[in-house]
């Protein structure tokens, strides 16, 4: 299984997003930059890492629409592929109008780092079928923009189609409608979450919860080979 | 030169941190009568071409780029530049 962390220019954790793929899952993992993304179809799954994508200038992941890797990156999720964006990789697929909604500054208009214990919604997703229903997680957050809204309609979708697969289980700090902290899309093989399990795939950096959103990953490839 | 301000604010759905927190400091600075301050942007645009087309392309530019429509809301006014 091949994936691509696929990089804009100020995603700064890249190198996070390889290396849990390396070593959780130990699959072939590529960089690949924002120019040279004309081939992302010999992928698998597509990662979007976090970091501050343009400075964050007008809105977070906004001008990310500028690069062609972002037309490319659409027409690998309408493939019915993987596409994975944690933090800043979640404001692009928002703004890339491949996932609903906005974002806002943090309620507390503060940067926040924190780990947050964060619920699974929804465990039948490509990317959530190694937790269980309703497990709770300690995962990493960093941002400054994790404050997600969402109005009353796309809230009212979001939730007849299952589509809200994390939420944050005690505080929700930074303000996030419904306390949403993750997302997919309607066909479900698009994800945005702001925790970042690639943060939290070993015990020497404060825990392990995040593995099995890898493992998942892998396991639901191997179903549809079955399938 | 054709100039286009474009004013872009939080829709009044949306909850503005920024506002309350602005909202807070006036008050607490003895502006009283400050029930509520909301923050948007200003985006300058000095634009060449045909007068025809610039409304439709100004939308445009908002649509694909410039706005969020899900917490934004904008408009615009068409000026000129003034020449230096």
């Amino acid at each position: 299984m091949k994936f691509a962390v696929l990089v804009f220019p100020g995603l700064t954790c890249d190198l996070d997003m390889y290396h849990a793929i390396e070593e959780t899952v130990k699959q072939d993992v590529e960089y690949v930059w924002h120019t040279e993304a004309d081939q992302l179809d010999q992928f698998d799954v597509v990662l979007l890492p976090t970091g501050t994508s343009y400075g964050n200038y007008l809105r977070p992941g906004a001008l990310a629409k500028s690069s062609p890797a972002c037309k490319q990156l659409q027409a690998f999720a309408e493939s019915g592929k993987l596409v994975l964006g944690v933090g800043n990789g979640f404001h692009i697929l928002v703004e890339a109008g491949l996932l609903p909604g906005g974002f806002l500054r943090n309620k507390s208009l503060k940067f926040r780092s924190a780990r947050e214990a964060v619920r699974v919604e929804n465990n039948n997703t490509a990317f959530t079928k190694d937790y269980t229903q309703g497990q709770i997680l300690t995962l990493p957050v960093a941002n400054e923009f994790g404050n997600y809204y969402a109005d009353e309609q796309t809230v009212k979708e979001l939730k007849d189609n299952n589509q809200i697969v994390f939420t944050y289980a005690n505080d929700n700090t930074d303000g996030s409608t419904e306390a949403i902290a993750g997302i997919t899309n309607q066909q479900g093989n698009v994800l945005g979450m702001m925790p970042l399990p690639e943060r939290a795939v070993e015990e020497i950096i404060g825990g392990t919860d995040g593995t099995a959103l890898f493992q998942s990953i892998m396991n639901n490839r191997g179903e549809q080979h079955v399938n | 030169m054709t100039k286009v301000t474009i004013y872009v604010t939080l829709r009044e759905s949306v909850v503005d941190p920024q506002g309350i927190a602005t909202t807070e400091a006036l008050q607490k600075m003895g502006y009283e009568e400050v029930k509520n301050a909301r923050i948007g942007k200003l985006i300058e645009l000095e634009l060449e071409g045909s007068q025809d087309t610039i409304e439709a392309r100004v939308n445009e530019m908002c649509n694909n780029l410039l706005i969020n429509k899900v917490i934004e809301d904008y408009r615009f006014e068409i000026g000129e530049v003034a020449s230096k």
